[in-house]
């Protein structure tokens, strides 16, 4: 008994040291506590917005009335600084607290998956990546559009003024590269999340009502995949003036049936689960058993596929802009810079090498990521 | 005096014995285990000097400890085992779900995953005087299949689905027994004839999933006896089974036993299993043998109070509307097995002495007990 | 010869239960009646395929089950017991028969009928893994029913708190989720859930088959507690005949989608009729390795046939060891029929079987 209350009475001490210690360095307490990933995350982004803070102050304060695009930038920086903060302390006090009863499988998954390191560092790459995109107003030296003189800043090699050089038209690298960042993950979240959405409802749908439905929803998958995205890409943007909203919108619409297929065959197996039955029995409507049964267990192998795909949809926007098809001059986009450089690579090979390497980096880190997962949300792999 | 040194005993005493006693002093030895256990050692090697007749038993299986190293820790999952079967004998093992028998089979033919899977310093496992724990991967492919055969308890997934039964069964026929392809092909018809297999000349050329479940079991034992084993290891042959179907299985291992005098170790968790087809049993709790004995020993005079908690809580046909006794609690984890007596939470006889570890104690007539309150 | 029908008013004093338990009140209607309730699924091929054939899964069962009774329903894998159990409830439509639950025609129910049923008949599945939804809490998936059905109010976790305490677990396990129990808590999650809605029939779908022996009689005997304090009536399906003859009044033995006896428990497991379940009980191993020299054993021949296509006659007739089988058997289908025994609740409880030939005496030890 007296054992117990030393016990927590230490603990509680304890929380306040982490408490105070993650006031002025959030993320600090997680990693003493030897939980690396969470704790250097929170660390990392909160070191990196202060100096965000700090270096471009008087843009920062530019921004108060800027526009839109730069407010935004502002507001991401105030939440992304306050959650950070407002995490680590609030995590400092639990972790020293009780025990807490009731793991669910997600919480073992994110146990699982922060045992990974390369999953846990893609997943840093990721953050921090979207983390730029959005403060990208803030953080770019350049107007990315801004020409420079055209006779003496062409083709000007990595230095002080231009940290990766000057492209034909003497514009800054590295801001055309960070506003890239913008379209190529843009571009990978918005439609992976449309076509996530939609497969994931029809896919329930189809795999739960069986019968009629299931037919028409399985034929309308078969249709859309098998017609080819190119063509139909290549055939709206002859059509309609291509935009970034437009590739958006035809990727998010025909990435679907994938998810779309995966999840059917979830719930096939899920419906002959008797908790399923179970339901049905206690009176559950089809659609409560549909969205609180059966998508959050069908959701696992759909997240993996998630990830996975916003990787290959940068890819194949690059593919798109680099031939032309995507994003269209003088919007920056990883695709169109790799396309701008390859005829002077040998002279200036700063232009394509960049935004290559790029592109390269964030899909990797949404490969690991995605591997991490699949391991993580694996109940085979769990005890 | 340590475990060996009685095993020793008992084998110079068995010497001079008489041949007439027919329980194994040798196991009775072998079982009392662990080296602190002096006394019990010593009385289990005066039991053996004075009832021994076997020098050397088919199977020999001293201080078996299987762990597996996983992520949360160290599963002791076979933590200490020792026994012994004889020639031409059918000795069960049972015990509750998780409690080590699988492991324990799979551990005699060297077939358990490395890693996780280790067996510890110690352990030992003889068949017919060779030590199988450490012997060349070559030799005990030799005799896995050959003179120690096993059936596993899903009989389509130790089917391959993509060959004929017949080409199965001809493969293992070639292998051990270098027969060419026309005679192992007569040859797996004649033994699907023999495990009962309505028209083998047939069913030789069928695939696993056009056969029923009894019948892919009666293909699997046609394999394990076509090189005629002098060990059969059956690791629940019959639960995946309906009971009518069972009740062949069990008649035709019964058979063959008779007829190929071979020793079958059958493993289960079916406790009227046992009963029907057993000479003698070892009953398993949290990866330690507790109790061991003739199965009359067993089943009419537990000692344990595990069996006795065993028994108790079986319905039985005939006697209906009785309250079933019941064991409180579940079987613990392997990660944590508790101090002491591993069964002491769950045992309405604990008291004092419970939480200090027990020694499998040998009672004489071949049986051996782990509990404090037996024997002593 | 009487089948087992409902209609006529009771007749007889109701006998002492032979068994010790709570004497059943045979005098009232039944709870549940079933009549020639068929089951076929379609065999077809492809999404739009066409109907090929039809496993005939349940193919005409009959049976009445008074309040607070346990009928035992026994059978071979793939006889039709879960499908028979699951069409009770509609969570598969029959394809025929009638079905009554305390007068009311359960086929018949529309959507708002049959939520209203199903607060009073509940299932209990036999797979403690499946049968629990992973990604839901204790406390979570007992509070998600009571608020479906208004029920628990004022508080509802005071009401889940209560659930799990009346299965034998306790106030720390309801943050729980269902990974962190063992097999035999699971199966009392489930049994807790089924309870919430305070029904009346449970179908216990071998609610222990997948537990090991000690926990096995935990659950035993918490189901008989709970029929005991709350007067619930229970349908036992289990292939583990010593089970079923422990929890069961009555027991039904199906093969191939039939009920080819039905009797009161002692009497089927004294006087065995039929000559299937005769080989079934000398199949049960025993537990008494004295005795197992002595007793003699029917060991069928065969496997069970395909419900796609089944014997012509009697079903059981290609694998029946009795010496009197003859062309009638193979010709024509045995009804469910009996002598309705007097002085043990009227007409309507006795022995049936669906046989040409019954057996009369014991059958053999
Ligand atoms: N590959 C493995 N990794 C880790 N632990 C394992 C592994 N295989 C088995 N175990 C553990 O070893 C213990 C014994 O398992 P074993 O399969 O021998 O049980 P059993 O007695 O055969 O049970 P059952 O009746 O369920 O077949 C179990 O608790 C199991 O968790
Ligand atoms: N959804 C389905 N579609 C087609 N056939 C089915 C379906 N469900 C069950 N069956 C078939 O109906 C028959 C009866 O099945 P059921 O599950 O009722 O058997 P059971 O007696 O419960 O067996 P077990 O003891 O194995 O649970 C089986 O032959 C099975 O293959
Ligand atoms: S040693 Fe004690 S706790 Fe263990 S079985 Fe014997 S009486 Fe029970
Ligand atoms: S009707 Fe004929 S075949 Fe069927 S069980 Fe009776 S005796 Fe056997
Ligand atoms: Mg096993
Ligand atoms: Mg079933």
């Amino acid at each position: 008994m007296a054992d117990t209350m030393a016990a927590s009475t230490t603990a509680r001490a304890r929380a306040r040291g982490g408490r105070r210690l993650s006031a002025f360095l959030p993320g600090a307490p997680q990693l003493a506590a030897g939980r690396w990933g969470a704790g250097g995350l929170a660390l990392l982004v909160w070191l990196g917005c202060l100096w965000v803070l700090v270096a471009r102050l008087a843009r920062v304060v530019e921004a108060l009335g800027g526009s839109w695009d730069e407010r935004l930038a502002l507001a991401t920086l105030v939440a992304a600084l306050a959650t950070v903060w407002g995490w680590s302390w609030w995590d400092a006090g639990r972790a020293e607290g009780p025990r807490r009863v009731g793991v669910s499988q997600w919480d073992l998954a994110v146990r699982a998956f922060s045992k990974n390191r390369t999953a846990v560092a893609g997943l840093m790459v990721i953050v921090v990546l979207y983390l730029i995109a959005l403060l990208t107003p803030l953080l770019a030296p350049h107007d990315p559009a801004l020409q420079g003189d055209l006779i003496s800043e062409r083709y000007v090699g990595l230095s002080g003024a231009h940290p990766l050089g000057t492209d034909q038209f003497a514009r800054d690298v590295l801001s055309r590269l960070l506003y890239g960042a913008r379209i190529s993950l843009l571009i990978g979240f918005v439609s992976v999340g449309i076509s996530v959405t939609i497969g994931t409802l029809l896919g329930a749908i189809a795999g739960f009502m069986g019968g009629i439905l299931d037919g028409i929803i399985m034929r309308v998958v078969d249709m859309v995949i098998s017609f080819p995205q190119l063509v139909l890409l290549i055939t709206i943007i002859a059509l309609f003036e291509p935009s970034i909203f437009l590739i958006v919108a035809v990727l998010g619409l025909t990435l679907w049936p994938g998810t779309a297929r995966i999840v059917r065959g979830e719930v096939l197996t899920l419906r002959e689960r008797e908790f399923v039955q179970a339901a049905t029995a206690l009176g559950y409507s089809k659609r409560r058993i549909i969205l609180r049964h059966l998508i959050p267990n069908a959701l696992a192998p759909v997240i993996v596929a998630a990830t996975l795909g916003i990787g290959n949809t940068i890819v194949l926007e690059a593919g798109l802009s680099f031939l032309g098809l995507g994003v269209q001059p003088p919007t920056p986009s990883w695709g169109t810079m790799v396309a701008d450089g390859r005829n002077v690579l040998l002279n200036a090979w700063w232009l394509s090498t960049f935004p290559g390497l790029a592109i390269v980096f964030t899909v990797l880190s949404f490969n690991l990521v995605g591997d991490g997962l699949r391991d993580a949300l694996d109940p085979r792999l769990r005890s | 005096m340590t475990q060996h040194e009685a095993a020793g005993a008992a084998k110079s005493a068995a010497k001079s014995a008489a041949k007439s006693a027919a329980s194994s002093a040798a196991t009775a030895a072998a079982n009392s285990a662990a080296p602190s256990a002096a006394q019990s050692a010593a009385r289990s090697a005066a039991n053996s000097a004075a009832q021994s007749t076997e020098v050397e038993p088919l199977l020999a299986v001293r201080d078996l400890r299987a762990w597996f190293l996983t992520d949360q820790g160290v599963a002791k999952a076979v933590d200490g085992i020792s026994f012994a079967v004889r020639e031409g004998e059918t000795l069960g093992i049972v015990g509750e779900s998780g409690c080590g028998k699988t492991v324990t089979s799979l551990a005699i033919l060297g077939l358990l995953p490395n890693p996780p899977a280790r067996l510890m310093d110690g352990s030992s496992v003889s068949f017919r005087g060779q030590e199988l724990v450490g012997a060349e991967e070559k030799r005990l492919r030799a005799l896995r299949g050959n003179e120690i055969s096993m059936i596993f308890q899903e009989p389509m997934s130790s089917l391959n689905p993509v060959f004929t039964v017949g080409d199965q069964i001809a493969e293992t026929l070639r292998l051990h027994r270098r027969m060419d392809r026309k005679a192992a092909h007569g040859e797996a018809v004649r033994l699907l004839d023999e495990v009962g297999i309505p028209e083998p000349g047939r069913r030789v050329d069928e695939y696993p999933h056009q056969l029923s479940g009894g019948m892919r079991q009666r293909v699997m034992i046609a394999m394990a006896i076509a090189c005629a084993p002098k060990l059969l290891i059956a690791d629940e042959p019959t639960t995946a089974l309906d009971v009518t179907i069972q009740a062949q299985i069990l008649e035709l291992l019964a058979e063959l036993r008779r007829a190929h005098g071979m020793a079958v170790m059958l493993i289960t968790h079916d406790l009227g299993v046992v009963a029907e087809v057993c000479d003698r049993v070892i009953v398993m709790y949290a990866g330690q043998i507790v109790e061991s004995g003739t199965v009359e020993d067993i089943f009419v005079r537990p000692a344990h109070p595990y069996t006795r908690g065993l028994l108790a809580s079986l319905p039985s046909v005939g006697t209906p509307g009785r309250r079933l006794a019941s064991i409180p609690g579940t079987v613990p984890s392997p990660l944590h097995w508790p101090e002491g007596c591993r069964f002491r939470a769950r045992c309405p006889s604990a008291g004092e002495g419970c939480e200090r570890a027990q020694e499998l104690v040998a009672l004489g007539d071949g049986r051996a007990a782990r509990c404090w309150r037996v024997g002593t | 010869m009487t089948r087992p029908v409902r209609g006529d008013a009771p007749r007889a004093e109701p006998a002492p239960p032979p068994t010790g338990r709570a004497a059943i009140d045979r005098n009232g209607p039944p709870l549940l009646e079933v009549r020639d309730l068929a089951k076929h699924f379609p065999v077809r091929r492809g999404s739009f395929g066409r109907v090929r054939a039809h496993v005939r899964a349940v193919d005409g069962v009959s049976f009445d089950l008074w309040r607070g009774e346990t009928l035992g329903l026994v059978g071979e894998s793939g006889c039709g017991k879960s499908t028979t159990g699951r069409a009770l409830l509609r969570l598969i439509e029959p394809t025929g028969g009638d079905v009554r639950f305390d007068g009311q025609d359960v086929r018949a129910l529309d959507r708002t009928g049959l939520r209203a049923l199903r607060r009073r008949m509940q299932i209990v599945f036999q797979d403690p893994v499946g049968s629990l939804n992973p990604r839901l809490s204790v406390g979570a998936m007992l509070e998600e029913v009571l608020t479906v059905h208004g029920l628990g109010l004022p508080n509802r976790r005071d009401r889940a708190v209560e659930l799990l305490e009346r299965v034998g677990l306790s106030a720390d396990h309801i943050d729980r989720y269902p990974h962190e129990f063992s097999g035999g808590q699971r199966q009392r999650l489930g049994i807790a859930r089924a309870l919430s809605v305070e029904p009346d029939f449970l179908v216990l779908d071998e609610p222990v088959s997948a537990l090991d022996v000690s926990v096995q009689a935990q659950v035993i005997n918490l189901l008989q507690d709970l029929q005991a304090e709350l007067g619930l009536t229970y349908l036992f399906i289990a292939h583990d005949l010593a089970v079923v003859e422990h929890v069961s009044d009555r027991v039904a033995v199906m093969y191939l989608g039939r009920i080819v006896e039905l009797a009161e428990a002692s009497a089927l497991y004294a006087e065995a009729r039929h000559p299937y379940t005769r080989s079934l009980l000398s199949a049960v191993p025993r537990p008494d390795p004295v005795g197992r020299a002595s007793r003699s054993r029917i060991v069928l021949e065969g496997d069970v046939p395909s419900p796609i296509d089944p014997p012509s006659g009697c079903p059981f007739h290609p694998r029946c060891p009795h010496p009197a089988k003859d062309a009638s058997c193979r010709g024509i289908v045995p009804g469910l029929e009996g002598r309705a025994e007097s002085g043990r609740g009227g007409e309507r409880v006795g022995h049936f079987v669906a046989c040409h030939h019954p057996y009369h005496g014991t059958p053999a030890p």
